[in-house]
């Protein structure tokens, strides 16, 4: 396991490596310069300018560019954010715990929703539940994350007025109360990443799971007269769930671009919105370090399935 | 056994015994048709779906309102005789503006799947003819594109190259041209891994043999036998890819990143209605169906297709 651990970080490495290296160049390309606006103030005379892009080597070649500023993440110098007037990493360590609690407490519902209705559905295939099951899966994911958020506002915060339709960080309460407050404004943002996610995954663990239940072993199982629950339980859902984990790793990534949607929606200060406001107030250093952070993010959730996988399926040999 | 289980849940568990009756012999394109015809949910998305596109296509020529009409003392209107979807926070038509937009969220996703197709099959054909160094380099490269945060940097590129893109092409063709680029090459590597696959098994089957037996080159076995072969998986794979890439041009026009706000592509009107969503739902309402819709019917039509392309189920 070891070993085997050691060789999947190294190849790891070079896909961060890689990541870093498209970023990188991406924004080298890119039209658009910081000391654009500088240039065009003409308090600012030439030689000061011409002084001030060679201190921070804008004229260098892009490949020294880019190790300088390689060499400057390594040594956790993520630049400064001159819009928020903050270190770049202290803004993006206050975002990443709610983003990724966000994230998380999502990837837990839409797993409760998932894997019960796509084990009962493919346990009695063509039933009544699992036509009803599925056509609610295809519904829910042609519904648009960004279009079941408004739905949700309109019904629960302006209809109903049940739930606050925006985040707050900061809420006043103490106790017990801080806690009804922060699980009701937590309950729409969860809720639409969480369906959307359970839509496909209810899918997938269905028909991996109908890929199982064919199997001899199972006929065998149930000739033994073992009880039809511990059948299923017991023998074809640790079977099934071995694709499962995989997909919900590699689905990482469409989570990550859901969470920027819901983020946006319901105002929750994590890491996309910070990419949003980022972007639109032209903050280069805050776009190129959050983008970086959740590429690694996925890198690090692949790394992960992989090390499950391996744990789950012992014919994997680890060579 | 394993064959006769289709994919899909919602389709008609209909009498296997058809299958066993002597039929005559027909085209694989009408025995495809056949099989797509049993999917029901399929056919009616088929059918809503041409439906929208003939609506987005013909409707501004049937319903003459200008887009851009601003009349004050029709604000926020509910749906009336006058305005059938309502009017938003200019007085501008919300129906004169949908059918606009539809028109750009069809065009997008066309595009975007094309060139998600031509790249896609090309990486995956040369990867999975010639094996070794340029399948390894490929396939790394594939997965490379997989692990990318593929929103955050559609955003990234989006603002980066928008204003360039501008000033080349004009407002509405740059924009467009840089967001089916964007979707577009996000989009290919699914269909790559496909192919690849299909490749593999392709190539080793008897008749690419006997085609090699007669010595038809590279290119000849790769263009006339083995691709043909794996058209089916890429077709279906080719449909959700359209669904996919309307999708992210909403988001982005939904994030404020795509289209300017005078090309009204969905999106881009839930964006605007989204401030005013408790004055008028409306607003936000019917874009927001629209595209549900859509999506909706491309994946219905995309399911029908697999148990329609895949010659292996018995249906």
């Amino acid at each position: 396991m070891g070993p085997y651990l050691l060789r999947r970080l190294l190849i790891a490495l070079p896909s961060v490596l890689g990541i870093s290296i498209v970023l990188f160049t991406v924004l080298a390309l890119a039209p658009g310069d910081p000391f654009a606006e500088m240039a065009l103030n003409p308090n600012v005379p030439p030689e000061v300018q011409a002084n001030l892009r060679k201190q921070f080597g804008l004229d260098d070649p892009i490949w020294q560019r880019y190790f300088r500023w390689l060499l400057a993440m390594l040594h956790g110098d993520w630049g400064f954010s001159f819009i928020s007037r903050v270190d770049v990493d202290k803004l993006i360590l206050s975002r990443v715990p709610v983003t990724l609690a966000v994230i998380g407490a999502s990837q837990v519902l839409a797993l409760m929703i998932a894997l019960p209705v796509g084990i009962y559905s493919a346990a009695r295939p063509y039933s009544w539940f699992d036509r009803i099951a599925s056509t609610l899966a295809f519904v829910g994911f042609s519904l648009p994350t960004f279009f079941t958020g408004l739905l949700l506002i309109l019904l629960f915060s302006i209809k109903l007025d049940w739930l606050p339709f925006v985040y707050r960080a900061d809420l006043a309460a103490t106790g017990w109360d801080w806690w009804v407050q922060q699980i009701k404004q937590s309950i729409m943002p969860i809720a639409v990443l969480g369906l959307f996610q359970a839509a496909g995954w209810t899918r997938y663990v269905r028909s991996a799971t109908l890929d199982v239940i064919r199997l001899d072993y199972v006929t065998t199982a149930r000739s033994k007269g073992l009880r039809e629950r511990a059948v299923i339980l017991k023998h074809v859902v640790r079977n099934a769930m071995i694709p499962v984990v995989t997909l919900v790793a590699l689905t990482m990534p469409q989570i990550f671009g859901g969470a920027v949607v819901t983020e946006q929606i319901f105002r929750v200060p994590g890491i996309g919105s910070l990419l949003i406001d980022a972007i639109q107030r032209n903050d280069t250093p805050v776009v190129m370090a959050v983008t970086f952070v959740l590429a690694c993010l996925v890198i690090a959730f692949n790394l992960l399935a992989d090390v499950l996988y391996g744990w789950l399926d012992p014919r994997i040999s680890y060579r | 056994m394993a064959g006769s289980i289709p994919a899909s849940a919602t389709v008609e568990p209909v009498a296997v015994a058809a299958a066993a009756r002597p039929r005559r012999s027909v085209s694989p394109w009408a025995e495809a048709w056949r099989r797509f015809k049993r999917h029901r949910l399929a056919v009616v998305g088929l059918v809503l779906l041409l439906v929208m596109i003939a609506m987005v296509a013909l409707g501004p020529m049937i319903w003459r309102v200008q887009i851009n009409e601003i009349d004050f003392s029709a604000r926020l209107n509910t749906p009336s005789a006058r305005h059938p979807f309502g009017t938003d926070d200019l007085g501008q038509d919300i129906l004169a503006r949908l059918l606009y937009g539809g028109r750009i969220s069809l065009a997008v996703g066309l595009a975007a799947m094309l060139m998600a197709m031509v790249v896609g099959v090309a990486i995956g054909a040369i990867a999975g003819i010639s094996r070794g160094a340029v399948d390894a380099a490929l396939m790394w490269l594939t997965d490379l594109f997989l692990s990318l945060p593929q929103l955050p940097l559609l955003l990234v590129l989006i603002y980066l190259f928008r204003d360039g893109l501008k000033g080349a092409f004009g407002p509405e063709v740059g924009v467009f041209i840089l967001v089916v680029l964007v979707i577009g090459g996000f989009g290919w590597m699914s269909v790559a891994r496909l192919v690849r696959a299909q490749f593999f098994s392709l190539r080793e089957k008897e008749f690419v043999e006997a085609a090699r037996a007669l010595g038809a080159s590279v290119p000849r076995q790769v263009v006339r036998h083995i691709l043909p072969n794996s058209l089916g998986p890429v077709i279906v794979a080719g449909t959700i890819n359209v669904a996919a890439a309307i999708i992210a041009e909403s988001t982005l026009s939904f994030l404020g990143l795509g289209f300017p706000p005078d090309i009204p592509t969905w999106g881009r009107i839930l964006f605007d209605a989204k401030e005013y969503l408790d004055i008028a739902p409306h607003w936000a309402l019917f874009p927001g169906t629209a595209i549900f819709l859509t999506v909706l019917c491309i994946n219905f039509v995309g399911d029908g297709l697999r148990d329609a392309l895949d010659p292996r189920r018995v249906l």
